[in-house]
């Protein structure tokens, strides 16, 4: 079968013959490697993307289901420039091995959409679904605590 | 492959009858499919019916995510919505997933048990609602008949006054629980104590609920008698997330610990 869907603000239709997960069509039939493959059960958030605005494991979306969807990927956060939050993570150091950095910047792009000035609590809470196996959480948060104005302590 | 994206009740519904798979939030079938112990070739999405997405006072369709339960849900059963999964797993799940699942650890579960919910089901000859003590059977294991679709989950019109949530486990977030708990207390001082984690299904503490009930004002020999009937009560297992006496001991200091906050004066919104 056929699904049609956009992808990054792009009409894109791809066909499914089995119950295929989200990220297995993004990175093999689309091109669009960016979002990571680590756990395929949603433990680690290295496929985090946004379906219809909402923040989802794409290792969790049966392929099929974007039917009639909007979907944004890593590679439709940053415009021009990069975003702000690709930014505050280059110019913290938050970024180590780099596996994890596509579902973060994927997760925080989200959360300072919806509160432009969280709190250390509301980013770590937003960003409880994504593993840095470097543990690198350190600079991760201070990048994003810079970002939303506020100084590490 | 074949695919259907109902937004009408009774076309989900049909389908479901037809043997199709139901797919809501993929958050449990995408595991088995992605660790190839699934492989539904006839699947119909749930995401788009409308009236399963319907959060309507006593009644929770079951396709509201848990992301919506948190915000606009009943507090201990928001509280329990704030502790599954991440952000990420709470934007896709449902309560219906969860309530379908019948998983012993699902955080949802206990609030139902200690609210007396009912589950609703639908088949194309009807609709039927089933106390939680008879949907609940054992293990993964539940009263839904193959043709039926999980409909909603009905609470009662009125809750009790004062209900709290509280689960233990080895981290904060992303974590299954080790034990989770609902406490509610009426203003008449009836109490009900429901557990998740420590039994094949949710579970109610009834003799401790019965015991705490008789005490208005509970002293702390009350309190820690309470405590231990609880303890004494749940019949949890020694598995790779913990063992049968921690169960025991966590599930008697869950429960005190939210009387305690429900014998409290409500928080200030």
């Amino acid at each position: 079968m056929i699904v049609s869907f956009r992808l990054n603000g792009e009409d894109t239709s791809f066909r499914v013959t089995h119950p295929a997960s989200l990220l297995d069509v993004l990175r093999d039939e689309l091109g669009a490697a960016g979002s990571k493959n680590a756990c395929e059960q949603g433990e680690c958030g290295s496929c985090s993307v946004l379906l219809d605005g909402q923040l989802v494991c794409s290792c969790l979306v049966m392929a099929c289901d974007v039917e009639g969807s909007e979907v944004v990927t890593v590679e439709g956060i940053a415009g021009e420039e990069l975003h702000p939050v690709q930014k505050a993570m280059n110019e913290a150091g938050a970024v180590q091995c780099g596996f994890c950095t596509p579902g973060f910047v994927v997760a925080a792009a989200e959360l300072f959409q919806r509160n432009p000035t969280p709190s250390r609590g509301e980013i770590e809470e937003a960003l409880a679904g994504n593993i840095c196996r470097c543990t690198g959480y350190g600079a991760i948060i201070r990048a994003f605590e810079g970002l939303a104005g506020r100084e590490a302590p | 492959m074949e695919a259907l994206y109902p937004t009408d009740i009774d076309e989900a519904v049909q389908a479901v009858a037809d043997g199709m798979t139901p797919l809501a939030g993929g958050t449990d079938l995408m595991v088995e499919v992605n660790f190839r112990q699934s492989r539904p070739e006839r699947v119909v999405s749930l995401r788009r019916v409308r009236e399963l997405a319907e959060l309507d006072g006593p009644r929770i369709g079951a396709g509201v995510t848990w992301r919506r339960i948190e915000r606009e849900g009943p507090r201990a059963l928001a509280q329990a919505a704030r502790t599954v999964g991440s952000p990420q797993i709470r934007n896709a799940g449902t309560i219906g997933g969860n309530v379908g699942t019948a998983s012993p650890a699902g955080d949802g579960l206990p609030f139902l048990a200690a609210v007396d919910a009912r589950i609703e089901l639908a088949s194309p000859t009807g609709r039927r609602t089933v106390p939680w003590e008879e949907f609940f059977v054992g293990v993964k294991k539940t009263d839904r008949h193959p043709d039926e679709l999980i409909t909603a989950v009905v609470l009662p019109d009125r809750l009790p006054a004062r209900h709290e949530f509280a689960k233990v486990g080895v981290r904060n977030a992303m974590v299954i629980a080790t034990v989770c708990c609902v406490v509610t207390r009426a203003d008449d001082g009836r109490v009900t104590v429901a557990l998740g984690s420590v039994a094949p299904t949710p579970m109610r503490a009834r003799q401790a609920e019965t015991m705490i009930s008789a005490e208005p004002y509970p002293s702390e020999a009350a309190l820690a008698e309470f405590a231990r009937l609880v303890s004494e009560e749940v019949t949890p297992i020694t598995d790779h997330r913990s063992t049968e006496q921690y169960r025991r001991h966590a599930a008697g200091v869950l429960a005190r610990r939210l009387l305690e906050r429900c014998l409290r004066e409500p928080e200030a919104a």
